[in-house]
């Protein structure tokens, strides 16, 4: 009999070897799967390694792909790690987008710096605003944040179909002549897109975008909050303990809505760099399609819910992701990139319960035998 | 039950301890808590098995896969905490999860069963109202519905679990007359208590477990109290003492006004609680659980909103349902519930220790922590206070008992309060560390701290308080002057027995 035990201490030397050997493991599993369809797997890891990290144009367009990641990633674990489950960094990265077009056309003909810092401040605003929402309901009427912070997704996600499709909105474009063809976004003020630093130090130069630079200071922004202020330190005790919160006589409840409001303004200031650096327009249907906010909750659940490991994280997962963009062809179909990116995830994910249980095997104890009860 | 030995992750809860208990006897199973006493019961009832030894029934081995098989084997237990559904009749719940006979039909015949219960009442003096639902009931009636369960089952072998934890000095003797009872018939009565007196007065047998091991058998008559104290604890240790000290009480510290609460439920729990603690006075509150001692504690350290009243610190009052006032205008509170209101688990020692003063400016600087200063402040109350503890960054959840209980009480003084509210601050914890934890009570009044010491352990009481008063039902029902408190009149007074 195989019984699985809770570990009493997670050795440290787990949670590293662990993932390494999840990531062998998954890779051993999709060899298998590419010989059973009849592509090399070498020569399927070559092209998949070199599409992502390989060379410098895979590296830029890696870092593009993991910049929203690093944002919603650190959104879903500021807010995880509290126990709160935030679900809605999706909805709050659209009102990013929103807040932050909103700011730079407000500030149209201001210095570019000025017109960048006020696109962060929008887009922060905005999705802290969207994510108070079920902060508020949970925080004073105990209603389950996960439940409403999905549901406000679709509801973002119809409000920012209706600011450019449905009505002549600030957002909407209505001059522009491809504008009159499809409905398109007004397009961000050129002072206000956002630069991309180049490493020339590889042939060719690696694109590293403003906005991978500013998830990289949230996430040192949010370690620090968390470890060296007594913000965090509250934090700490309410995710570990409520009641022992309470008992110390800490206000749990402002403290359940600012979490709230702190993990929309992350995945808002991640709207603001999409548009900044990558959009440079309110595109709903583009928005809609990418799912960032829900990728985040698996990087923040990869990198369990520490700052640093979210950034390394969803480098990762950009990377795979431009891979499998690299490897779809006509002899490669794209379910077979969604299966061998399923089981990457997966694998990983398993890997998990190896370090909070283990195994044992037992030997079945004999049958019973019951005596006659003694009248 | 021999050389049943029971691990479980990084503890060896039971090594090797041979039990054994004769047809017709009340056999007491005593030892400190951690002891082993709870493992050894779950096996003996299915609960859990054994990982070596066996056990054997009237000379027969028998392996239990489940508390089914246990009850099939007709061994049957009353837990600490009772296993009752109290929506339902004092009936129904004797023959829920009964799957003989009556139990197994689809349709039940409550005359029936009512006619048997209350007849095994009458005979064995556990009288209860069948028809009666579980919440009507005082928490010794619910015990005797607990027992009742097991003799409708036709139990040769009853194991009771600190029966006397949740009962008044007079259920308890009732108590013992009906258990004398049940062995007189053949039946075999596992007694398991970490009380001498209690073992001394109705088992005719003790086995005395100790670090998971069985040290001894001996016949109760035989044994005195120091002896068993001796066995239980591995080293001599004194008769529970009064220890005097010439005191004057000071002014006013905490005065309750008519202070009205609420139970969970919204139920009524406090009405109408006026008491005074002056400085430098041990005040106890005696009762039996369940009496609103819960409630008291929590309304006057504010996390519980008062319905009613007021609470005064130094004669001023307190803002209501507001911890942080509580802490501020110096109310420090120990609670019942150590790990997990008193205590947050998985953060360290030193968090811990600075829960209440994160604020202060040894623990923090502006916005940003000082964890030098935390760490400075932690390894002072690991050594003030005797915390054994591998250091500062150990998780709560590690500790035991009675080093939870310093940690807490080490942060509770560091605040330099004019008031503690201490609810059950031994409950649980070995003999060692009851006495250094008096030790620290007694340090505190005697530094003109007031001390209200809520407890249902009357022996706690009587060793501690200058004042005794009982709370019964929310309410205070007498105020006795300690020492001189007739032990059998608060015990009364406990049982909503007499007035003021």
């Amino acid at each position: 009999m195989i019984r699985i035990e809770r570990r009493l201490r997670q050795p440290r030397l787990l949670s590293v070897v662990v993932p390494l050997v999840s990531v062998g493991f998954a890779f051993g599993l999709i060899a298998l799967v590419l010989l059973a369809t009849g592509h090399d797997p070498g020569h399927t890891y070559g092209k998949l390694f070199r599409s992502a990290f390989g060379d410098t144009g895979a590296l830029t367009s890696t870092f593009a792909s993991a910049t929203p990641l690093v944002f919603t990633g650190l959104a879903a674990a500021a807010a995880f790690r509290m126990n709160l489950f935030n679900i809605g960094a999706e909805g709050q990265l659209y009102f990013g987008v929103v807040g932050a077009v909103a700011a730079a056309l407000l500030l149209h003909g201001a210095p570019g710096a000025v017109q960048i810092a006020g696109m962060c401040v929008g887009g922060a605003a905005l999705g802290a605003l969207w994510a108070s929402i079920p902060g508020i309901l949970r925080a004073f009427g105990r209603t389950n944040e996960i439940i409403t912070s999905l549901m406000l997704n679709y509801v973002a996600g119809l409000v920012i179909n209706f600011l450019i499709f449905d009505t002549h909105s600030y957002w909407r474009d209505t001059t522009s002549p491809s504008a009159a063809v499809f409905p398109q976004g007004k397009a961000l003020p050129d002072a206000a897109l956002w630069p991309v630093a180049t490493i020339t130090h590889a042939a060719g130069g690696v694109l590293l975008p403003l906005g991978f630079m500013v998830a990289a200071g949230a996430a040192i922004v949010l370690w620090t909050l968390y470890r060296h202020t007594r913000f965090g330190f509250e934090l700490n005790v309410i995710a570990d303990s409520p009641r022992a919160a309470r008992y110390a006589g800490m206000r749990t409840r402002r403290k359940i809505l600012a979490v709230m409001a702190l993990s929309g303004a992350i995945a808002g200031l991640g709207g603001a760099a999409q548009a900044g650096n990558f959009d440079h327009l309110l595109d709903p249907r583009g928005l809609q399609q990418q799912f960032y906010g829900y990728t985040g909750i698996v990087v923040a659940a990869l990198a369990r819910y520490n700052p640093f490991a979210v950034v390394l994280v969803a480098f990762l997962l950009g990377g795979l992701k431009n891979a499998g963009f690299a490897l779809q062809g006509a002899d490669f179909p794209s379910g077979l990139v969604g299966v061998m990116q399923g089981i990457f995830l997966f694998s990983v994910l398993g890997g998990e319960i190896l370090i909070r249980y283990r195994f044992r095997l037992k030997r079945e104890p004999g049958a019973a035998h019951l005596p006659e009860p003694v009248p | 039950m021999r050389a049943i030995t029971k691990r479980f992750p990084g503890v060896l809860a039971n090594d090797r301890v041979d039990f054994e208990a004769a047809s017709g006897e009340v056999h007491a199973l005593l030892g400190e808590n951690g002891a082993g006493k709870s493992t050894l019961s779950n096996i003996l009832t299915g609960l859990y098995r054994p990982d070596e030894g066996e056990i054997e029934l009237h000379g027969k081995p028998v392996h239990f896969r489940s508390p089914r098989d246990a009850l099939d084997a007709r061994i049957g237990m009353v837990h600490q905490h009772f296993r009752l559904v109290t929506p339902f009749t004092v009936a129904e719940n004797v023959v829920l999860g009964d799957h003989r006979g009556e139990g197994r039909t689809l349709r039940l015949r409550p005359r029936a069963i009512e006619r048997r219960v209350a007849e095994l009442g009458e005979q064995y003096g556990l009288r209860v109202d069948p028809r009666a639902r579980i919440w009507q009931l005082s928490v010794g009636e619910q015990q005797r519905v607990e027992i009742l369960k097991t003799l409708y089952r036709e139990a040769r072998i009853l194991i009771l679990d600190e029966p006397t934890a949740v009962l008044t000095p007079q259920e308890s003797e009732a108590l013992f007359r009906t258990l004398r009872t049940m062995a007189a018939e053949g039946r075999t009565i596992v007694f398991i208590s970490h009380k001498l007196n209690e073992v001394k007065a109705v088992a005719d047998r003790v086995t005395v477990l100790r670090a998971g091991r069985s040290v001894a058998t001996a016949t109760a008559a035989e044994a005195t109290a120091q002896s068993l104290a001796a066995l239980m604890v591995g080293r001599e240790i004194p008769a529970p003492a009064r220890i005097a000290t010439a005191k004057r009480p000071g002014r006013p510290a905490l005065e309750l006004e008519a202070l009205c609460a609420q139970g969970d439920r919204g139920a009524p729990a406090l009405h109408e609680v006026s008491l005074t603690v002056r400085a430098g006075e041990i005040v106890a509150v005696a009762g039996v659980a369940g009496n609103g001692q819960r409630e008291l504690a929590e309304t006057i350290t504010g996390m519980r909103p008062p319905s009613g009243g007021a609470v005064k610190v130094a004669g001023v009052a307190l803002a209501t349902g507001d911890p942080r006032a509580a802490i501020a205008a110096g109310v420090a509170h120990v609670p019942e519930d150590r790990l997990g209101t008193g205590l947050a688990p998985s953060l360290s020692i030193a968090s811990n220790v600075v829960l209440k003063s994160y604020r202060s400016g040894e623990a923090s600087r502006g916005p940003f922590l000082r964890h030098g200063g935390i760490r400075r402040l932690a390894v002072e109350a690991i050594r003030r206070y005797g915390v054994s503890a591998p250091g500062p960054t150990t998780p709560a959840r590690q500790l035991s008992g009675g080093n939870l209980q310093k940690v807490v009480l080490a942060r509770e003084f560091s605040g330099k309060p004019r008031v503690l509210v201490a609810a059950s601050p031994t409950r649980g914890l070995d003999v060692g560390a009851i006495e250094t934890i008096h030790t620290y009570l007694r340090e505190a009044a005697a530094t003109g701290v007031a001390i209200l010491l809520i407890s249902e352990d009357l022996d706690e009481i009587l060793a501690l308080a200058d004042r005794i008063a009982v709370l019964y039902e929310g309410r205070i029902v007498g105020e006795r002057h300690c020492p001189g408190a007739d032990v059998g009149e608060i015990g009364l007074l406990m049982a909503g027995g007499a007035g003021t």
